[in-house]
């Protein structure tokens, strides 16, 4: 019956609800883009950055590239080590930090933690991490445990905590509760609880989570030497310091293809996963 | 091997018991109950009548305002941490939506069922006693869905993953088994089954069976004894027998409508 009303009756054209006035849209739209265009011409006035800078730079970059183009093959054999020691930061940082992680991970979500003031504890502490950048946090520890590889291992360890404990929780407190209620009913204990309803339903996105994390620590682990904190960052560092474009092209080359390779691996790995 | 009677008698008792949620509605308002061994009791009531919260108040899923609930004479209203989850395990519930943990095996979700009777470390690992797994095969063999017990709960239909809830629940060997609307979300050849499930292991193993159902004749065709509800309040309590369509109209405050009675498809109920 309330099916066969829609067709249109006499009047019907005109009661149907008609758009909203396109008038106050269009200007509210304006005054955004000239907002918009103000800030950024603003912002480039008053850090004194011309375009012309770039143009100026021309040939210096047509240099820097030639020399960029033809990289020093012998020197990359010898750096190799120092990629290896940038992959090993990376995984024992990325470990140590997924690990750190899952207690506060299951502490800031409010469907595991009822307890409002330790969730509330643990997000803040949290977010304060996230907001030191990784080199930041590398040359802090570059200053406590001296220059090296450990230093950089503790950066990533922070670093990758604070993350993943941060897309963890938020995952987590979109999980079923059905199951969370079903075992509360059975009688488990508050550990056994966490690892028959929370655990199964929380692996796959904790793993998929700490998986990029990884790729993006050996990226930024790359790049912590520049603080001396260990890693392919330091002979580049010194390439770069001694003008030695053709290793610098090398050691970025290699940066490139480890980059590439482990972002296609752990891809791989967190696409099975779903 | 699950044998209800082992584990005390099963006999809830409700005493002047309220609940008002944190906003002010009122859940339950006085009432006075006792639910004796073996029964199979049927609550019904229109939707927001405080089923649900009945039900739930029985194993602590939701801590009542007033009053007290006693199961077997041992208080669980002021039972805490240990002793409130031995009171649970041997109160084995079923959900509307199965709650079942999908990603795990069947044999597994059934298993969990056992956690309460095994120190934290041991489930922890999952290491459970051979006899644990005899108890899970029982279970799942007594709702006749065994050959599935290796394959991943979510590869499950509704029916099938009610009757694994059922099995969980029964490897918990329970006295009591608390259904909350187990019905609800499943088609009507297989609410028969799953209710003559209900009904089975209840004759079986003389466990207390409390079903909330909105169905009248799903309700006449499986109770023993039906308790009214309206407004948070018990304003029927008899046998089967004496719940006619005046007291069901009673009960739901209106005439009874052809929704009520049934899901469209169904046809007769028989209680085995």
């Amino acid at each position: 019956m309330a099916l066969r009303n829609t067709e249109p009756t006499q009047t019907g054209l005109s009661t149907l609800p008609q758009p909203p006035k396109q008038l106050k849209k269009n200007l509210s739209r304006m005054l955004w883009t000239a907002l918009f265009l103000v800030t950024i011409v603003g912002a480039a006035w008053h850090t004194e950055s011309d375009p012309r800078q770039l143009a100026m730079g021309w040939p210096n970059m047509w240099r820097l590239l030639s020399q960029f183009l033809t990289p020093d093959w012998v020197y990359m054999k010898k750096v190799l080590p120092a990629v290896y020691e940038t992959i090993r930061m990376a995984i024992v940082g990325t470990t140590v930090g997924a690990i750190i992680a899952i207690p506060i991970t299951l502490l800031a979500a409010r469907n595991v933690t009822k307890n409002r003031f330790f969730v509330f504890l643990s997000r803040t502490f949290m977010n304060l991490i996230r907001t030191i950048p990784e080199l930041l946090f590398a040359a802090i520890f570059v200053a406590i445990v001296g220059i090296g590889a450990v230093a950089g291992i503790l950066a990533i360890i922070f670093f990758s905590f604070a993350i993943i404990a941060k897309l963890t929780s938020e995952s987590l407190e979109t999980i079923d509760s059905g199951p969370l209620e079903a075992m509360t009913a059975v009688g488990a204990s508050p550990l056994t609880w966490i690892r028959y309803a929370v655990m199964p339903q929380i692996l796959p996105a904790f793993i998929s989570y700490t998986l990029y994390v990884f790729e993006i620590n050996v990226r930024t682990a790359a790049v912590l030497g520049l603080v001396g904190a260990g890693g392919i960052g330091v002979p580049l560092n010194t390439a770069l310091a001694f003008l030695q474009y053709d290793r610098a092209a090398s050691i970025i080359l290699l940066i490139f293809l480890v980059v590439l390779l482990i972002e296609a691996l752990s891809g791989t790995l967190r696409r099975r996963l779903i | 091997m699950i044998d209800g009677s082992m584990r005390g008698i099963g006999v809830i008792e409700f005493r002047d018991v309220h609940k008002v949620y944190p906003n002010g509605t009122v859940g339950l308002k006085g009432i006075n109950l006792t639910i004796h061994r073996g029964e199979f009791v049927v609550i019904v009531g229109l939707s927001g009548a405080g089923k649900s919260t009945l039900l739930r108040s029985i194993n602590r899923m939701i801590d009542i305002t007033q009053g007290e609930i006693f199961i077997d004479g041992k208080s669980i209203t002021r039972a805490k941490g240990r002793n409130l989850r031995r009171h649970r395990r041997d109160i084995g519930m079923i959900f509307q939506s199965f709650n079942l943990v999908k990603r795990m095996s069947v044999l597994n979700n059934v298993l969990s069922g056992r956690v309460a009777y095994h120190p934290t470390w041991r489930t922890l690992l999952g290491w459970y006693p051979r006899a644990d797994v005899e108890i899970a095969f029982d279970a799942l063999r007594r709702v006749n869905i065994q050959e599935k017990a290796f394959e991943r709960a979510d590869q499950l239909s509704g029916g099938q993953q009610q009757r694994v809830a059922i099995a969980r629940a029964l490897a918990q060997q329970p006295k009591i088994i608390l259904a909350d609307e187990p019905v609800a979300s499943l088609d009507p050849v297989t609410t028969d089954m799953i209710m003559k499930d209900l009904k089975r292991v209840n004759r079986e193993l003389r466990m207390t069976t409390v079903v909330n159902l909105h169905f009248v004749d799903l309700a006449r065709a499986f109770a023993d004894r039906i308790i009214g509800l309206r407004a948070g309040e018990v304003v029927f309590d008899g046998p089967v027998h004496e719940a006619t369509d005046d007291v069901f109209e009673h009960i739901y405050g209106r005439a009874l409508r052809e929704e009520d009675r049934k899901l469209e498809g169904m046809s007769a109920y028989g209680a085995s």
